[in-house]
């Protein structure tokens, strides 16, 4: 009996962090659209300590840090909702091909795997972005073309799994179509992996994406983008402004992580061989 | 045995050859033209030059044939002329890989010893106070950027302790063959330090999930039962077993390895590979940028298949199962 009333604390305990990280992040996406975007506007508040009127300090133009760091991350979230969407696209199309099409289309998918995931990520996406131009676009597609490599893999071995299954058979015998099988009996049978795959993409994209803005590609300097404040307040640390750097950073890693912790969670949980634990 | 090498090494040839072809629809899908933005960027370059570059490009041709001659050219070394820095882009690649390869080289080695012993202390010590730190702290690593880690050095090491100057591989004003080795070394620690701290973690989560795999098995009970200590079963036992694929997964890391090293050289003004790469990327320097792409994908490629080779051939049980 211990040993059930253990199991239900563990997942309890599960549950609460799970609720406090989402909670986390749906507080800061509240924020970013409270905030008015005045306190972004320049004033004589420069080069501010953080303060209990400005909770991270004012920058060497006068603009509210904390205004500044929310509205990045908002920007961060969106992107990498959008980014993360296009991945988790990309990666069931190609997984799904590589599973019910047969050996040469299932060994090309693989070699393309083989060469997305080979490939110095980093790299191609300044290539993309460079390519693209700059603006969003080139974030966007460049961190959906590298990210979706791993997900596919576990697609095309979950499909490959259920294609021979008893009731797609009898699905099949009774004339029903390839498309009618891949929406009512593979595509739900994914759908969790698919779900899970996508908070999961959620931390990397985030990272990527501020680590592209960082180096200055992508978008424009007024935009406010993590990487962007860090990029600039790199110019102005060796004057001691510790602060422009430590409370962005801060609050992104914790938005990456709380994504990380939301994603494993659920992962643990809804898979049945860890469920019970 | 050698009919899988050998498979493998193909394997990784038309990967190179896959890429190549990518890098090269990739710019020409753009709706830049590179003759343009060659000459786009310096209205001094002579007549001459353009059609030097334009025959480099194999621009009057069908796609398929401009890629075999930019291929061909490829082979022969030839990556054409930097627009930045007005040298063949060999040359450049040349003399910065050395300072990256350093720089790589050193936080390879020591995230990779950093990370295998967090990962076997984590693992012996199960469920205690340090596993849950050692935990923690590499969970949280995971999920930070390196550009940030690098900031925060700066920030503590730099401005506030002034033990470290504030970026650049070599003092300024100084001339390139004065620059005492100390000097190197002084510049070289707070980027070495945020690859490797970074680098760690990674290696660490593996490690330790290795290790309790290793602990829980029946070899390891007997061991207990014996009497041995627990150096003696990390020693006899957890070496032997672990060590393996925590090379290979560190092999399989050189594309992270770049691309981490690309935004700490940013962050330190340390001219490497990446500094240079991410100079051609935004002042629009196309074959520097396509080189120094092809020239990091082959290294990350090699990586990756060194990791392939330790993983399927060097393992003898994987050996007797061929």
């Amino acid at each position: 009996m211990q040993g059930v009333q253990e199991g239900l604390n563990v997942r309890k305990k599960m549950i609460l962090l799970l609720a406090f990280s989402s909670g986390f992040l749906l507080v800061i996406l509240f924020l970013s659209f409270w905030l008015s975007n005045d306190n972004l506007r320049l004033s004589s508040a420069k080069n501010l300590a953080p303060n209990l009127e400005h909770l991270f300090g004012t920058d060497w133009l006068g603009r509210d840090m904390f205004t500044r760091t929310i509205k990045g991350l908002r920007l961060s979230l969106a992107l990498g909702a959008f980014t993360s969407l296009l991945s988790v696209i990309i990666a069931t199309l190609m997984g799904v091909c590589a599973a019910t099409f047969g050996r040469t289309v299932d060994a090309v998918i693989s070699w393309l795997i083989d060469l997305f995931i080979g490939m110095p990520h980093l790299v191609f996406m300044v290539l993309i972005c460079f390519i693209a131009g700059g603006g969003v676009y080139g974030i966007v597609l460049g961190i959906s073309l590298t990210h979706w490599t791993a997900l596919a893999r576990l697609v095309r071995s979950e499909v490959l799994q259920i294609k021979n299954v008893e009731y797609i058979q009898i699905s099949k015998s009774y004339g029903k179509s390839a498309w009618f099988i891949a929406r009512k009996h593979i595509l739900p049978f994914i759908f969790p992996q698919l779900m899970i795959g996508f908070l999961l993409m959620f931390p990397h994209v985030i990272l990527h994406e501020a680590a592209l803005t960082f180096l200055g590609f992508g978008l424009s300097p007024q935009t406010p983008a993590v990487g962007i404040i860090l990029s600039e307040a790199m110019s102005h640390i060796s004057t001691g402004k510790w602060w422009l750097v430590v409370f962005p950073g801060v609050l992104l890693v914790g938005v990456i992580k709380s994504f990380d912790s939301i994603g494993e969670k659920l992962r643990i949980l809804m898979e049945p061989s860890s469920a019970n634990e | 045995m050698t009919k899988s090498i050998v498979f493998r090494f193909i394997r990784v040839i038309t990967l190179l050859i896959g890429l190549s072809i990518l890098t090269f629809s990739l710019i020409h899908l753009s709706p830049m033209d590179p003759v343009n933005a060659y000459i786009g960027g310096d209205s001094s370059a002579s007549p001459e030059q353009i059609e030097k570059f334009k025959a480099y490009w194999g621009v009057n041709k069908s796609p398929v044939e401009q890629y075999f001659t930019w291929a061909g050219a490829l082979l022969q070394g030839n990556f054409g002329t930097s627009l930045l820095y007005r040298s063949p882009v060999l040359d450049i690649i040349q003399s910065r890989f050395l300072t990256s390869l350093a720089l790589m080289g050193v936080a390879w080695v020591l995230s990779g010893v950093i990370g295998y012993l967090l990962g076997t202390v984590a693992a012996m010590n199960r469920g205690k106070t340090i596993d849950k730190i050692i935990k923690w702290y590499s969970y949280t690593l995971v999920s930070t950027p390196i550009f940030w880690m690098g900031l925060i050095l700066l920030i503590v090491f730099a401005v506030w302790l002034k033990w470290f100057p504030v970026g650049l591989a070599v003092p300024a004003g100084v001339l390139e063959s004065d620059v005492r080795f100390i000097d190197r070394i002084h510049h070289f620690v707070l980027p070495v330090l945020t690859l490797s701290i970074l680098g760690g973690s990674n290696i660490a989560m593996h490690t330790r999930e290795k290790m309790i795999d290793i602990l829980n098995t029946e070899f390891i009970v007997f061991a207990k039962a014996r009497g041995e200590s627990s150096w003696q079963i990390f020693k006899n036992h957890g070496v032997r077993n672990s060590i393996h694929p925590a090379i290979s997964l560190q092999f399989a890391y050189f594309g992270e390895l770049f691309g981490g090293s690309m935004l700490a050289e940013q962050v330190f003004a340390y001219p490497g590979l990446g500094s240079t790469l991410t100079t051609a990327g935004l002042n629009g320097d196309l074959p520097l940028m396509v080189g120094i792409i092809l020239i990091s994908s082959l290294f990350v490629f090699t990586g990756n298949l060194i990791a392939d080779l330790l993983n399927k051939i060097v393992d003898p049980r994987v050996k007797g199962a061929m």
